[in-house]
């Protein structure tokens, strides 16, 4: 009974904050006079069309690192809002060394994919230096770097830099990467799913590992619950908060990795940005937990793969960004009623344990 | 104390009656610059007016940050709350006039804020997720809404109908007089009086109301006992609340403002600045109006520095990409002067950086002959990064700012 308790309060704070946006959304398409019901069952056919499908798994491999990244950050209270500038620039180096070399397949596709990690652990690295010896909110430095990846990139893109002008068009893109590294994909469904797949599940088992079962997890936790209270048993906080910042832009760094490694081959300004809001708010949806930022991942996708479905009826498919910050601040105020709640029912068991100690107090304390 | 004993940068910068001085030697240094480089832009009243229109976004933008984070709340939704400015500023300054449509921009901005307000200050989420999911929504909104309410007007999905434009006003006798002067080339004198002609000629009555939220913003900060309360729930809400300061309260009015102001800056450019609603014309102002504060030490007149400096950049990277090369000249004499100043206090690690810096920039200034584009886009960015990065013992944000706070929980 205990229990059931309390996995009703975990899943009501999704479930009420998803039931929040679909009222939310009605109300909009009713006035731009759609049929709600009609749209949500289009939304749903389109999403679940077999080749849609696997579109959206390997845009879930996407969000679902770019989610992991910003949950081993919510573990430290860091708020990795830097993915996005971590992540291009990462995937955007990468791309440009793997045009640059021409080894063995067991070898370039690593390489490839270990630049990206350094790149990003580094980028980030940048604010979880400016947090720990300057003490300066890792929001602010890397809302900054964000754009100072971007600048760097499309500076860096240009044709007599590190980019290539496309023969058919005026895009610009890193020269491509040779055909050994080059990920394979799985024909199922009538598309093509990348394997890079892979390397996520390995990522969401590592993360619940190392977060779980090692001590360096459990110094990260502690770290995260009380920065003071670590320190005083032992725990080097101000380091364990560099390096959680590291690996947090490390993983950002894979974001997106499977797109270039399996589809594009090259880099090109094509890449979204965008990432580091939809990251965090799959942790945020999902609570930092592996499979719960995987199923959120999976919801993310399907919606945006849907959007178009909402153009055929009429309605501006714009709407889905607006669904979008409306699920995270639904989901956030959820959690936050629902921790209200349940730690009122723990106070009323206590209180109902020791009553007759606490009954003079209670009426103050109201 | 010790603290403040090495404080001489920030004291050149803030105390009154040295600010003077240094902005003196900044003139004379910027006059020699543009007398040795020949890139006359720099002081032209042209280039003054366009920094003009190219500050007020952000310094608006950057009020809002201001009164947001004197009251202990985190605005990072300001470019949120600045896209509703420009998209409700450009519909109704369609529909009744751009005065109207200034006063809808604020309305609109002011809407944005009270939602962080409610979220943050009532509900108690973190401000950081609050302000970044208001970007999304601004932006998902604007969008939104052109495409139902533009298209039938004239306008399309991501671009409304012309706002008529509001009058401009140049100050008779006086402006003319110093346009001439300014084209004399004479040292200094020239200068003042062609960046003077450019702060006379054909002024915006827009510009000129807006800039009033700066004095306006000062004075209740510094001067009113609201102002008193809002920087002490800055400080530290558990005392300000036992002392009968209602901080939930003083904490909407001072979002519902900083919200406002954001809208205002909107507004401005949609209005003002390009006549329209363009999707993405704020291209990231609020954030750099964020900027502007941390640039500014929290202080008004700081928050004005910050944005005329940002503002000077943008505006001379549209209209001639050489006088920002130029301008690398001051930084050279900057950097280098820091460095001098290191050794009397014997800090050769300051020394070594501000010569090291000196030394570099002239390397570039020397090899190349403009500054890419790309740069001067992120430089209020690098530079907030910089300043963050050497002078953060020096900066004195709102002590409480960004930390939740729950009426009668200890803090």
């Amino acid at each position: 009974m205990k229990k059931l308790n309390k996995l009703f309060w975990a899943l009501a704070a999704p479930v009420a904050a998803i039931l929040f946006t679909l009222i939310f959304v009605s109300i909009i398409l009713l006035i731009k006079g759609a049929n709600p019901l009609s749209t949500f069952q289009l939304i749903a056919s389109y999403g679940s069309q077999s080749d849609n499908i696997v579109a959206e798994l390997n845009q879930t491999v996407a969000y679902y690192l770019a989610g992991v990244a910003a949950a081993i950050g919510f573990k430290m209270l860091l708020f990795n809002i830097g993915i996005d500038g971590q992540y291009r620039l990462a995937i955007f180096i990468a791309a440009v060394v793997g045009g640059a070399t021409h080894l063995p397949s067991y070898l370039e596709v690593p390489l490839i994919i270990f630049t990206g990690m350094v790149v990003g652990a580094l980028w980030a690295s940048i604010s979880g230096y400016l947090k720990v010896k300057r003490n300066i909110s890792e929001v602010i430095s890397n809302i900054m770097l964000n754009t100072i990846a971007s600048g760097l990139i499309t500076y860096l893109l240009q044709p007599s830099r590190l980019g290539l002008k496309g023969k058919s068009s005026d895009n610009l893109s890193t020269p491509m990467i040779p055909n050994s590294g080059w990920m394979p994909t799985f024909h199922i469904f009538g598309g093509e799913l990348y394997s890079f797949g892979i390397v996520a599940i390995i990522v969401g088992v590592l993360y619940w590992i190392v977060l779980n079962k090692s001590v360096f997890g459990f110094n990260l936790r502690a770290t995260g619950m009380s920065f003071r209270a670590a320190r005083a048993s032992g725990v080097n906080a101000p380091r364990m908060v560099f390096i959680t910042m590291a690996i947090s832009g490390a993983i950002a760094g894979l974001t997106a990795m499977g797109e270039l490694l399996s589809h594009t081959h090259t880099y090109s300004l094509a890449f979204p940005t965008g990432y580091a809001l939809t990251g965090l708010a799959l942790a945020l949806l999902g609570r930092s937990n592996p499979i719960g930022i995987a199923v959120a991942a999976f919801f993310w996708s399907f919606l945006e793969q849907a959007a178009p479905a909402l153009d055929l009826n009429g309605v501006p498919k714009e709407i889905v960004m607006m669904m979008q910050g409306t699920i995270i601040l639904a989901t956030v105020t959820a959690y936050e009623i629902v921790k209200r709640i349940t730690r009122r029912q723990q106070q009323r068991l206590v209180g109902a344990a020791d009553a007759p100690r606490v009954e003079a107090g209670q009426k103050g304390d109201k | 104390m010790s603290t403040l004993k090495g404080n001489r940068l920030w004291k050149i910068i803030t105390s009154p009656s040295r600010m003077m001085l240094t902005v003196a030697a900044v003139i004379i240094l910027i006059s020699l610059v543009r007398q040795f480089t020949g890139v006359d832009d720099i002081t032209s009243p042209g280039a003054a007016g366009a920094t003009i229109r190219f500050t007020i976004p952000i310094l608006m933008a950057g009020l809002g940050g201001l009164w947001a984070e004197r009251s202990g709340v985190i605005n990072i939704g300001l470019e949120g709350m600045m896209i509703l400015g420009t998209w409700f500023g450009a519909w109704f300054g369609y529909l009744y006039g751009p005065w109207v449509g200034i006063l809808a921009g604020a309305i609109g901005g002011a809407i944005a804020g009270l939602l962080h307000a409610v979220l943050t200050v009532r509900v108690g989420i973190d401000q950081a997720v609050s302000g970044l999911a208001i970007n999304l929504l601004g932006a998902g909104t604007a969008r939104f809404l052109s495409g139902v309410f533009f298209i039938g007007a004239g306008g399309d999905v991501n671009i409304s109908p012309q706002v008529k434009s509001i009058g401009t006003f140049t100050v008779p006798g006086l402006s003319p007089f110093l346009t001439t002067l300014g084209q004399k080339h004479i040292l200094v004198l020239s200068d003042i009086s062609g960046v003077m002609a450019g702060l006379i000629t054909k002024i915006n009555w827009g510009s000129l109301v807006m800039i009033l939220a700066l004095p306006i913003t000062a004075w209740i900060l510094w001067k009113t006992r609201f102002g008193l309360r809002m920087r002490f729930c800055g400080e530290n809400p558990v005392a300000a609340e036992s002392l009968g300061v209602n901080v939930y309260r003083t904490r909407f009015i001072a979002l519902a403002v900083s919200g406002g102001l954001a809208g205002l800056g909107g507004a401005y450019i949609s209005i003002i600045s390009t006549g329209n609603y363009l999707e993405g014309q704020t291209a990231g102002r609020g954030y750099i109006g964020l900027a502007a504060v941390i640039f500014g030490n929290w202080t008004p007149a700081g928050v004005l520095g910050g944005s005329v400096l940002f503002g000077l950049t943008d505006a001379l990277r549209v209209r001639q990409s050489t006088s920002v090369h130029a301008l690398l000249l001051v930084v050279i004499v900057l950097a280098a002067l820091y460095g001098v100043t290191k050794v009397r206090k014997k800090d050769w690690k300051g020394f070594i950086t501000g010569i090291l810096i000196a030394v570099l920039v002239l390397a570039y200034y020397m090899i190349n002959k403009t500054v890419p584009d790309e740069f001067v886009t992120f430089f209020p960015n690098l530079t907030t990064i910089l300043v963050l990065a050497f002078l953060s013992q020096r900066l004195r944000p709102p002590a409480m700012a960004g930390a939740p706070y729950r009426k009668g929980e200890e803090g």
